[in-house]
């Protein structure tokens, strides 16, 4: 049980020199003692008992009331010494688990990595960033071969492994529809059936789902109860909330989702988002969504990725770089 | 193991009976007064198990002898509800007590050796040994 023990003669030296001279340095030496025995795992009692056997040492004539007193002082410590080792114990199982999400957290990054497309006249920012080692947010890009590109950007309600391990389950049921299911308003309606049927009732994930056409210049979009993207004008510089209803996936199987359509304009922007973007806090204040435009216009001269990058550092540094929630942004610029 | 001195437990104050045997015994295998207060901290949680989910049972001791090694060995025997889920028993953490480092883990570091086998209806024996070193 104890790997190693006090070295007795050199615990005696000490404590005879301070009952000596009650001078500082041996007490110095004493908190050094201290540190090791915690470092060595030396248990609370056994430092006790050195402590016994060297004021027996160093006092052949110790009175039994005092020698009494100090069996009594060690059977006091035993239950704190036990509480210690396992604190001990929990410490390492702790490191264990940090570990393993860590490779957890790895797998998740190579399961959801994603291919940010290369559009022509088009020019296209991402940032998606997990507030703890396992991000809640997603984002996706679907390649189809005439052209259009789909964009998911979700977020499961909750943060961590369950919200992660929700993911990858989403990714992989987009992956299994037909390629030529496209349509915004038809994949959340399957995806929402998916969500339905698999996922814990106490979990909520919200998707946005786009169709970008760039060769016509179209967005096309849907939403199931997710924070609400920006369109930028750039003709009159003004912002406009990219507003589409639909219901959060899974809370029942029969929901429908309406599709909407826009042109995008040269010089615009379609910015897309999760709450960890909008929720931003500095300390108790949540910051208002104008604020977030602001930062984003006043870097709107950069290139897109560019772009999203400074806004999330800015945020971040806000934050005091401690993202409470996953940060997601995707800024779609088409070129003048 | 025909010598085995047993203490029955049915009331809070035989915990205190069970554990001045033990250490009495212990002292005489040969163990120092750290070992002694810890094989007295071990007989606690088991007799206050026993006491307090069994309602009665009993705690024998045995001098078990290894390779030239001396121990103590200490059974804990009652024939109450038994323990559904041991593993989650064995868990830190788990014990009323909230993670005190008592408990039946408490009681495995606190030994060198534990064994538990239990019967839900049948009731509990928990086995465990210390060696003089
Ligand atoms: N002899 C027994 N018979 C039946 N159940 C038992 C027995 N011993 C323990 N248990 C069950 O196992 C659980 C865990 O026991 P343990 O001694 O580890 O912790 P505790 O008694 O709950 O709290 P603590 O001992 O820390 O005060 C008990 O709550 C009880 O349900
Ligand atoms: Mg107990």
């Amino acid at each position: 049980m104890d790997a190693l023990k006090l070295d007795l003669s050199h615990y005696r030296e000490l404590l005879k020199q301070y009952i000596n001279t009650q001078d500082e340095s041996a007490l110095y030496e004493a908190e050094q003692i201290s540190k090791r025995s915690i470092q060595h795992n030396i248990s609370l009692e056994e430092i006790i008992n050195t402590h016994i056997n060297a004021l027996e040492d160093i006092y052949p004539e110790l009175p039994e009331n005092i020698q009494h007193s100090m069996s009594f002082l060690l059977e006091v410590m035993i239950s704190y010494g036990l509480a210690l080792q396992e604190f001990q114990d929990l410490r390492e199982t702790q490191l264990e688990i940090k570990s393993e999400i860590s490779v957890a957290a790895r797998m998740q990054n190579t399961l959801l990595s994603t291919v940010k497309p290369d559009v022509e006249g088009f020019d296209i920012g991402v940032v998606s960033v997990p507030a703890n080692q396992m991000n809640g947010d997603y984002h996706h890009f679907i390649h189809h071969e005439d052209g259009t590109v789909g964009i998911t950007v979700a977020d499961v309600i909750g943060k961590g492994i369950p919200a992660a391990l929700c993911m990858s389950m989403i990714k992989y049921a987009m992956e299994s529809f037909p390629s030529e299911h496209k349509n915004p308003s038809e994949i959340l309606e399957s995806l929402n059936r998916v969500v339905e049927r698999n996922v814990d009732p106490s979990m909520f994930i919200t998707m946005f789902y786009a169709l970008f056409n760039p060769a016509a210049s179209t967005i096309s979009y849907s939403s199931a109860g997710h924070e609400p993207g920006f369109y930028y004008h750039a003709a009159d510089d003004t912002f406009e909330e990219i507003r589409a209803k639909g219901v959060v996936l899974g809370v029942t199987d029969m929901a429908q989702y309406r599709q909407y359509e826009r042109e995008i304009h040269a010089g615009d922007m379609i910015i897309l988002l999760t709450d960890g973007v909008t929720e931003c806090r500095q300390g108790d204040r949540f910051i208002e969504s104008e604020e977030v435009l602001e930062v984003i216009k006043s870097f709107s001269h950069l290139s897109a990725q560019e772009l999203v990058e400074n806004v999330y550092k800015h945020f971040e540094k806000l934050q005091d770089f401690h993202l409470r929630d996953d940060f997601t942004l995707i800024i779609i610029k088409k070129d003048v | 193991m025909d010598f085995r001195t047993c203490v029955n437990i049915q009331k809070e104050w035989d915990i205190v009976g069970a554990r001045q045997f033990g250490r009495d015994f212990s002292k005489k295998l040969g163990f120092g007064i750290v070992d002694q207060a810890r094989i007295a901290t071990a007989i606690s949680e088991l007799a206050r198990n026993i006491y307090l989910y069994a309602g009665s049972g009993k705690i024998c001791f045995d001098e078990v002898e290894n390779v030239g090694s001396r121990g103590i060995c200490i059974v804990a025997i009652d024939t109450g509800p038994g323990i559904k889920d041991i593993s989650q028993v064995m868990e830190d953490g788990f014990s009323t007590s909230g993670g005190l480092g008592a408990g039946l883990p408490g009681v495995k570091r606190l030994m060198d050796e534990f064994d538990i086998t239990s019967k839900t209806g049948e009731g509990t024996e928990i086995r465990v040994v210390k060696w003089v070193r």
